[in-house]
């Protein structure tokens, strides 16, 4: 995984409450057996017409937000199916960090498998990222982990939470699975237990 | 000290272990496995050489590409990349040694149809698929939840999952149903109540007579949505129905283990004094057939309603409810029950169990549809065969209806069960996001009963006319 330090780069808003994981990536991809190429198709039906054309006043297709590489982005995003190939096509497009005031669970957690930082603000903060959003490639914006702030356009500065661990493991491009092998000797134990009181499992 | 509720006492057996943190390794008893979230997983052990811990507690089914036509086992009828898919879930089990049903096994069908099925859901246990839809499983008073697939590896790998507790939220359905008033009108009348963001953050138990009164495909039907009410899980304390059903089943336990299993069981239900952070009330007397009107579960509304104004709301739902109503067609004020309807289709996860099969058969019993196509697919091939025994499957061909083969189908169109640009549906499924069943194609979500009635008048149509 790629590591998550600081990003600057531009913020593309998508004012729209309950963007949902089909919208970031409809069904007819989810037929890959790969992780990588979904970018092309992030958005898919809001991007593209059913000939393939672009749609001009969809945000990514404005020249100024084509080279996004931050949302900010309406209530509850990546709600619905748990397709991991949303985050994948918002990482293939080239976006590493998405806020919001709110975001489904499974979203929330494969976000930050991926690399991809969610950053959950509250709604005068999202409203205000949302107006510096609206300017376009005149205003980008940095995203400190390691500060845990967020510098807009004008120099003002947001503060945001983000869990300790989550951030570590983001700083560092950690793989949770070789690190909870790490505790196998734990896990054997679990199991050995298990097998005296729920044998039936 | 406060009692516990039941995720509590399900989350406490499950823990192999605690970080400083409070991050947790929680164990996972049931690792189910379909074909779409699963290959880039498989392919991630293969490159790290790591084998499946647990292949004994993992299985696998195809279900959400595979087509619901007759003589399916062609390859033909799928397309190239369907075909790959399903035909890495086959390898992929056979390399890992993991539980199968192919397409070709009469036990093949929808994932969380299946698992309760064959015995392998049971209660106090911890259920995950790469499927949002896991939380159907929480009916058995087990904790089940849907994963991502780097999240699927690591249950491969590891058999645990990487957790931080939710928060403890209870829903009460009080009182007694009113006649024609299902568990599908329970569950989406909790999200009307509560958004699609609602329970966010929080493992939701059902409970209240409404609740206990349902039977354990009613109780799976509500467990089902509460993924789109925002929610980890769902849970329903597991009572003498679930007890009952679970006994007998291919995987359940037997003899001594069976009754050991049981006084465990029987042990897993909230304390009088637990604590919640979030408690919902609803009156069971005050639920109505429902449909909904946009495009996100959360748009619900009594059968008897119209579309609403989207300055009725408020925020950003205002630019939402008028592009929903939009996208679906519909005029703000247009009665709902005039809503005329292109197809009917019964199944999915939510809805593909024998009882919804029997309460759409009831409705449709020596009728004819009037809409352009209907479709039963029902959840599994066991499913499908208990209603042809049952005479349902004639019921529904007489009507007009299709008949088919086990599988998800048009509940999220990955198969060639599709809507076409505009065409308007009445279905038994789960979501009703722009394009889920077709491109541009539109989804009004409702209950058995009320889809067969859809089908009856060739518009959305309040089925307690007809009982």
């Amino acid at each position: 995984m790629e590591k998550f330090t600081k990003l600057t780069g531009i913020a593309a808003p998508m004012p729209l409450v309950n963007i949902d994981t089909d919208m970031i990536i409809p069904k007819v991809f989810l037929k890959t057996i790969k992780r990588s190429g979904l970018g092309v198709n992030l958005f898919d039906e809001m991007r593209y017409d059913r000939q393939g054309n672009e749609i001009e006043d969809f945000v990514l297709n404005k020249p100024a937000y084509r080279d996004a590489q931050i949302l900010v982005a309406g209530d509850n995003f990546g709600c619905g199916s748990s397709r991991e190939h949303a985050p994948w096509a918002l990482l293939d497009f080239g976006i590493r960090c998405v806020i919001s005031t709110s975001f489904a669970d499974i979203f929330y957690n494969n976000c930050f498998k991926n690399g991809i930082l969610p950053i959950v603000l509250p709604q005068e903060d999202v409203d205000k990222l949302m107006d510096d959003a609206e300017r376009g490639a005149n205003a980008t914006v940095t995203v400190d982990l390691e500060n845990q702030t967020i510098t807009g356009p004008d120099g003002g500065e947001i503060a945001f939470e983000v869990d300790p661990w989550r951030k570590h493991c983001l700083l560092n491009g950690l793989d949770d699975i070789g690190l909870t092998l790490e505790k196998g000797a734990s896990i054997d134990a679990y199991e050995a237990k298990m097998a005296q009181d729920r044998p039936w499992v | 000290m406060s009692g516990k509720t039941l995720y509590d006492k399900i989350w406490d057996t499950h823990v192999a272990h605690e970080a400083e943190d409070g991050t947790c390794l929680l164990y996972i008893d049931r690792h189910l496995v379909h074909e779409v979230t699963s290959p880039q997983a498989f392919e991630g052990l293969r490159m790290a050489g790591r084998p499946v811990r647990r292949p004994d507690q993992t299985i696998a089914v195809p279900d959400h590409n595979v087509p619901t036509t007759l003589g399916r086992e062609n390859p033909d009828q799928m397309t190239e990349d369907s075909r790959i898919q399903v035909a890495a879930l086959d390898k992929n089990a056979k390399d890992f040694g993991i539980h199968y049903y192919p397409v070709t096994d009469v036990r093949q069908g929808i994932v969380h149809i299946v698992g309760p099925e064959q015995g392998w859901t049971l209660p106090g246990m911890t259920v995950v698929c790469g499927d949002s839809h896991t939380a159907t499983h929480g009916a058995f008073g087990a904790l089940a939840h849907g994963i991502g697939t780097s999240e699927v590896e690591h249950v491969l790998a590891t058999q645990t999952l990487i957790q931080k507790k939710s928060k403890n939220m209870k829903v009460e359905i009080t009182g007694k149903l009113r006649p024609g008033v299902t568990a599908k009108d329970i569950t989406l009348s909790v999200i009307g109540a509560t958004g699609t963001a609602g329970g966010t953050g929080y493992v939701i138990e059902y409970c209240g007579e409404a609740i206990r009164d349902l039977s354990m495909e009613g109780r799976m039907t509500v467990c089902n949505m509460a993924i789109e009410g925002g929610a980890r899980a769902g849970l329903i304390a597991p009572d003498e129905k679930t007890f009952a059903y679970v006994q007998g089943r291919p995987h359940a336990p037997k003899g001594a283990q069976y009754e050991a299993a049981l006084a465990w069981w029987k042990t897993l239900y909230s304390d009088d004094d637990a604590h919640w952070d979030k408690v919902i009330t609803i009156k069971g007397e005050d639920i109505a057939p429902v449909v909904t009107w946009g495009t996100s579960p959360e748009d619900v509304l009594p059968i008897t309603d119209v579309v609403p104004a989207p300055e009725s709301f408020s925020g950003g739902k205002v630019e939402a409810a008028r592009r929903s109503i939009e996208y679906m067609g519909l005029t703000p004020g247009q009665k709902l029950s005039d809503i005329e309807i292109d197809t009917v289709f019964i199944g999915s996860c939510t809805n593909g169990r024998i009882e919804d099969l029997r309460a759409a058969a009831e409705i449709l019993k020596g009728k004819k549809i009037k809409v352009k196509r209907a479709m039963v697919v029902p959840g599994s091939g066991l499913v499908r065969a208990q209603a042809e025994e049952e005479g349902l499957a004639d019921i529904f061909k007489e009507a007009g209806f299709e008949w088919r083969m086990a599988g998800c189908s048009m509940c999220l169109a990955m198969n060639p069960d599709q809507l076409s640009e505009g065409e308007r549906c009445a279905s038994t499924s789960n979501r009703n996001f722009e394009g889920r069943q077709g491109y541009k194609g539109r989804t009004h979500l409702v209950s058995p009963a009320m889809a067969a009635a859809a089908a009856i008048t060739g518009h959305l149509t309040d089925v307690r006319e007809m009982i």
